[in-house]
């Protein structure tokens, strides 16, 4: 009972953020709002018992990303948006958000699922051996991924000639 | 206790919210937020399954690292785009970036 408390709580705490982000007109308080809803997304990790995820989230967006978007929204704040924040598109895009979400969830009740009624625990151990036997050669591959963006990061943003 | 059901419906609400913000802004930057929030909502119902229906592998949260990873190279990816954009054009405004329509 205690946990489905604090997993409303945590729910609203991602909805809310989430609603910030799309909603509010400054662009570094939708940064901050979605700070908070990807903080209570690292909430509803530690609810399922899925600790290392909550720490990734926690290292890998509110340490890393939020900061990188910080950065890109102070580089390129120069001028800003007047008028509307919200391209003239907006109420097509609320409707097809909407129906996509009605439809979504007509097919979460059409379709319940079979599960067990408890949350499996899956600790460190048996995460860090899987990551680095069975799956250890996708491992790399993300690694090389993430090396080839960065350094691809690096050589777009160069201030080089301009074409 | 926590079903799959609310994580299954929390995570399709997040999705849309997600993809509300990016069909309807017009900042290149919080059109990436918006997809940040669609790749989390994703992610929430990765976890969600793998608990509540794997019972002792580990494949789910392992999955959702790589999603996370490939998070993390996109914004930054992005970032250097937006960059990019912004030293060309001063604008980030997506709207006005029509340099490949004819």
């Amino acid at each position: 009972m205690t946990t489905l408390v604090l997993f409303y709580i945590a729910a609203a705490i991602v909805v809310g953020g989430a609603l910030g982000v799309v909603g509010t007109r400054n662009v570094v308080h939708a940064t901050l709002f979605l700070l908070v809803s990807l903080m209570g997304v690292a909430g509803i990790y530690v609810l399922l018992f899925a600790e290392f995820l909550a720490l990734v989230q926690v290292l890998i967006y509110g340490g890393a990303i939020v900061i990188v978007l910080l950065f890109a929204l102070m580089l390129t704040r120069h001028r800003e948006f007047r008028g509307r924040m919200e391209n003239p598109q907006w109420p097509l895009a609320a409707m097809a958000s909407i129906s996509l979400f009605v439809v979504m969830i007509a097919a979460i009740f059409a379709n319940p699922q079979e599960g067990s009624k408890e949350p499996n625990h899956t600790d460190f151990t048996d995460l860090g051996t899987s990551l680095f036997t069975q799956w250890a050669i996708p491992f790399e591959v993300a690694s090389v991924l993430l090396l080839i963006a960065l350094i691809g990061a690096i050589v777009i943003a160069r201030s080089g000639d301009p074409e | 206790m926590i079903e799959l059901a609310h994580l299954q419906v929390l995570s399709a609400g997040l999705f849309c919210i997600g993809m509300y913000g990016v069909l309807a802004r017009r900042n290149a930057v919080l059109i990436l937020m918006g997809i940040e929030l669609m790749l989390n909502a994703v992610n929430l119902n990765l976890i969600g399954f793998a608990v509540f229906t794997d019972p002792d592998r580990a494949l789910g949260q392992i999955i959702a690292i790589f999603v996370i990873t490939v998070a993390a190279a996109e914004v930054g990816l992005a970032l250097a785009i937006i960059l990019r954009l912004y030293r060309q054009r001063s604008s980030v405004n997506v709207d006005e970036l029509n340099m490949m329509k004819w």
